[in-house]
């Protein structure tokens, strides 16, 4: 498949992994930063081939595991208004909150949808006039300007049934929050080459200066994600921190001004909590005060300020690259797919999932 | 910025006390309400032979009898319809017990409303399809439910097959050095189902490979194959399929991802929509385990077959163990699992 074999060639992969291990002179941290870069890293198996001294963390970039269940149970709640009609992302569905997931309630009775875009959710709410549609917008910036342009449409046209429940967060303060705190072990990033494309990485190269480490922009596939790692070691190696760009078939400095704008125009950025990690300042996107009419929560009259409830999850810590999903005495056996303590258990993107579904140990009986 | 990090994640059990759809996903979920609550419930051993169908002597004769049901909406997709997958798919589960099938029963249950123009379709597809694997219906039951209570048409077929001589296939039968064989490429019917019902409009049509399979596996047994152990890829997808037969068998079968043909529509499709080609349904394809020295004549045979140019030695059973392994392109391994719940797409 053009576009994606030439990304998957197994001799250019066994290229990189042998310049890798011939540049790495001692032990190097790096983390990827999105759960689509986990996914494959471990579905390909790219972990596998790099030399022992070389880590690679996962994460927080799951849209999914990120969200806090706080969200979930107000979404919820949405739902089980009368003559709501909900719709989400597939993703989302499954991930349980306090009292629960979205999938469950559908079960029980609530009028729960599954949309592969906001736009589908707002054509929802235009062919039922006589019922209020929500729209569940969660997400990074890859997510949020669809969100952005659909808020845009509404207004617009003055679709008075339709309101998003918003819980967009942002990449660069997470970055930052993990450098800042004191157990921090990365020393080199991936940054996720969907993100970069549309918001571009002039705001990561403050972030390389303020604390020392290189960023790489990097793509999905096994060859986007070898090179990417390469690039991050020969930056370490050579002690230079910078933000580099090989991910340019994709990625430009300045991003997509368009999309920006649009998610500067409906979007106003607030602190968020994000599962697992808590509140982080300046992290979220919330609807601005022009379109506030399209806050779901404020039509409903829901708050969610809810305290975060302890668990044995240990998600906080995987999410943070200071263990491995499988070093959580949880994993795989009272946490599972089916029966999951945390997000990271839930999405295709959550790193445990990922674990999970590719790297059990072989006997292990089931 | 925050001074410091709440380390939780507050998710209680979920509850698990209603069904919901991923209990008919054809994965862990759908194994365990059947091993624990309905197999238990019907007084039958929880790790009773797990098959397609059941196999029983009637005299001096070998029978096989299985039923299935048939729930797809849209009702009408490329390559198929509620029919044909009605028929092929009882006709299948016959064949994977090593059975020539001979007789299907129809139950159909109807929804108010429906056009009686579409249930004429129905009708002559599934008459069509039963006339191409030489089966008869040969009895049946019609119901009607109000509007709302159905998707337009149920169908539910149970069928007889008559089992060969001498063939016994089960997982138990798979054994260490057997070749593992895969009829042709994966993952048509269900990208095609989901496109036709989500409006994609896919470059390339994407139709299901909804065929009998009937005729294919008799012609293995009569070029004198020995098969051990023959199943169709339906729910969950090639990956399921081969771990279940994995578990039940107890045994490890490593699987090399680049002999698994995937067209490029599919393939193009599983990458947009961020689903993994081998959890999504076939209905026209089977995985077969023979020993290794059969391995070629089975697949000589199974290339002269439908969608044939395209099946292939896919993998080996190594060991006693109860997993399956895939060597990747790029030199990782990684074991699969069976699909949990349902497959839904990736945000991004």
């Amino acid at each position: 498949m053009k576009y994606v074999d030439e990304f998957r060639d197994p001799a250019l992969a066994r290229r990189y992994v042998e310049a890798i291990a011939r540049i790495a002179t001692r032990p190097w941290t790096l983390m990827e930063i999105c759960g689509g870069q986990t996914h494959s890293i471990v579905r390909h198996g790219v972990d596998q081939l790099l030399p022992p001294g070389v880590t690679l963390l996962h994460g927080p970039g799951c849209p999914v595991c990120v969200t806090p269940a706080e969200s979930i149970d107000t979404a919820i709640a949405i739902a089980g208004e009368p003559g709501v009609i909900f719709c989400s992302f597939g993703d989302m569905l499954r991930v349980p909150g306090h009292e629960g997931s979205l999938l469950a309630a559908r079960a029980r009775g609530a009028d729960v949808r599954m949309v592969y875009s906001p736009l589908d959710a707002l054509a929802i709410a235009r062919e039922t006039p006589d019922r209020q549609v929500v729209f569940f917008a969660i997400g990074f910036e890859t997510t949020a300007p669809a969100t952005a342009m659909t808020l845009a449409q509404a207004k617009r046209d003055g679709v008075g049934n339709f309101s998003l429940l918003v819980a967009h967060v942002l990449v660069p303060p997470a970055i930052e929050a993990l450098l800042s705190a004191p157990d921090n072990l990365v020393q080199g990033f991936l940054a996720a080459g969907h993100v970069c494309t549309v918001m571009g990485y002039w705001e990561y190269e403050p972030i390389a200066r303020r604390y020392g480490v290189p960023i790489v922009v990097t793509g999905f596939e096994p060859i986007d994600l070898l090179q990417g790692i390469y690039l991050c070691i020969r930056q370490l190696e050579a002690g230079r921190a910078e933000v580099e760009n090989p991910y340019r078939r994709m990625v430009r400095r300045e991003g997509n001004g368009t999309a920006q704008s649009l998610m500067r125009q409906v979007f106003a950025v607030r602190t968020q909590r994000w599962r697992g990690m808590g509140e982080i300042a300046n992290s979220g996107l919330g609807v601005a005060p022009d379109y506030a009419r399209f806050d779901a929560c404020r039509r409903f009259g829901y708050v969610s300020d809810a305290p975060e409830r302890p668990t044995e999850c240990l998600s906080g810590e995987v999410l943070r690259g200071l263990r491995k999903p499988v070093e959580c005495p949880a994993f795989g056996t009272r946490c599972t797919p089916e029966r999951p303590l945390g997000a990271t258990m839930v999405s295709s993107e959550g790193a445990c999932a990922a674990y999970y579904r590719y790297r059990r140990p072989v006997e292990e009986p089931v | 910025m925050t001074d410091g990090f709440a380390l939780s994640c507050p998710i209680p059990d979920p509850g698990g006390d209603i069904i919901e759809l991923a209990h008919g996903g054809g994965g862990l979920l759908m194994h365990r309400l059947i091993d624990r609550m309905i197999r238990p419930g019907f007084g039958l051993p929880e790790d009773g032979v797990a098959h397609d169908g059941a196999v029983f002597e009637v005299g001096s004769a070998r029978l096989a009898f299985t039923t299935d049901s048939y729930v797809v909406r849209p009702l009408f997709f490329p390559g198929g319809d509620i029919g044909s997958l009605a028929v092929n798919g009882t006709v299948n589960d016959l064949a994977m017990c090593g059975a020539q099938p001979l007789y299907l029963s129809v139950g159909l249950i109807l929804e108010e409303g429906l056009p009686i123009a579409q249930l004429q379709r129905v009708v002559a597809s599934m008459r069509k399809a039963a006339d191409a694997a030489g089966v008869r219906l040969v009895t049946g039951d019609t119901k009607v439910v109000e509007r709302g209570k159905g998707d337009g048409v149920y169908i539910n077929t149970a069928g007889v097959g008559a089992v060969r001589s001498g063939v016994a296939l089960e997982p138990r039968r798979v054994r260490p050095g057997d070749a593992v064989l895969l009829s042709g490429d994966i993952g048509r019917h269900g990208i095609a189902v989901m496109a036709a019902r989500e409006g994609f409009g896919f470059e390339g049509d994407i139709a299901s490979d909804c065929a009998p399979l009937a005729a294919t596996v008799m012609r293995l047994i009569d070029v004198g194959i020995e098969l051990h152990c023959l199943r169709d890829p339906t729910r969950g997808g090639l990956a399921t399929t081969l771990v279940e037969i994995a578990q039940a068998g107890g045994v490890v079968i490593r699987i090399d991802e680049s002999s698994i043909a995937i067209s490029e529509p599919v393939r193009g499709a599983c990458e947009l929509l961020g689903l993994d080609p081998l959890y999504v349904a076939n209905e026209g394809r089977f995985v077969a385990f023979v020993p290794q020295h059969a391995a070629e004549t089975a697949l000589a045979v199974l290339r002269g077959g439908p969608a044939g140019a395209s099946a292939a030695i896919i993998g080996r059973v190594e060991a006693s163990g109860r997993a399956v392994l895939l060597d990747g392109m790029i030199g990782g391994t990684r074991a699969l699992d069976m699909l949990s719940g349902e497959q839904l797409p990736r945000i991004c």
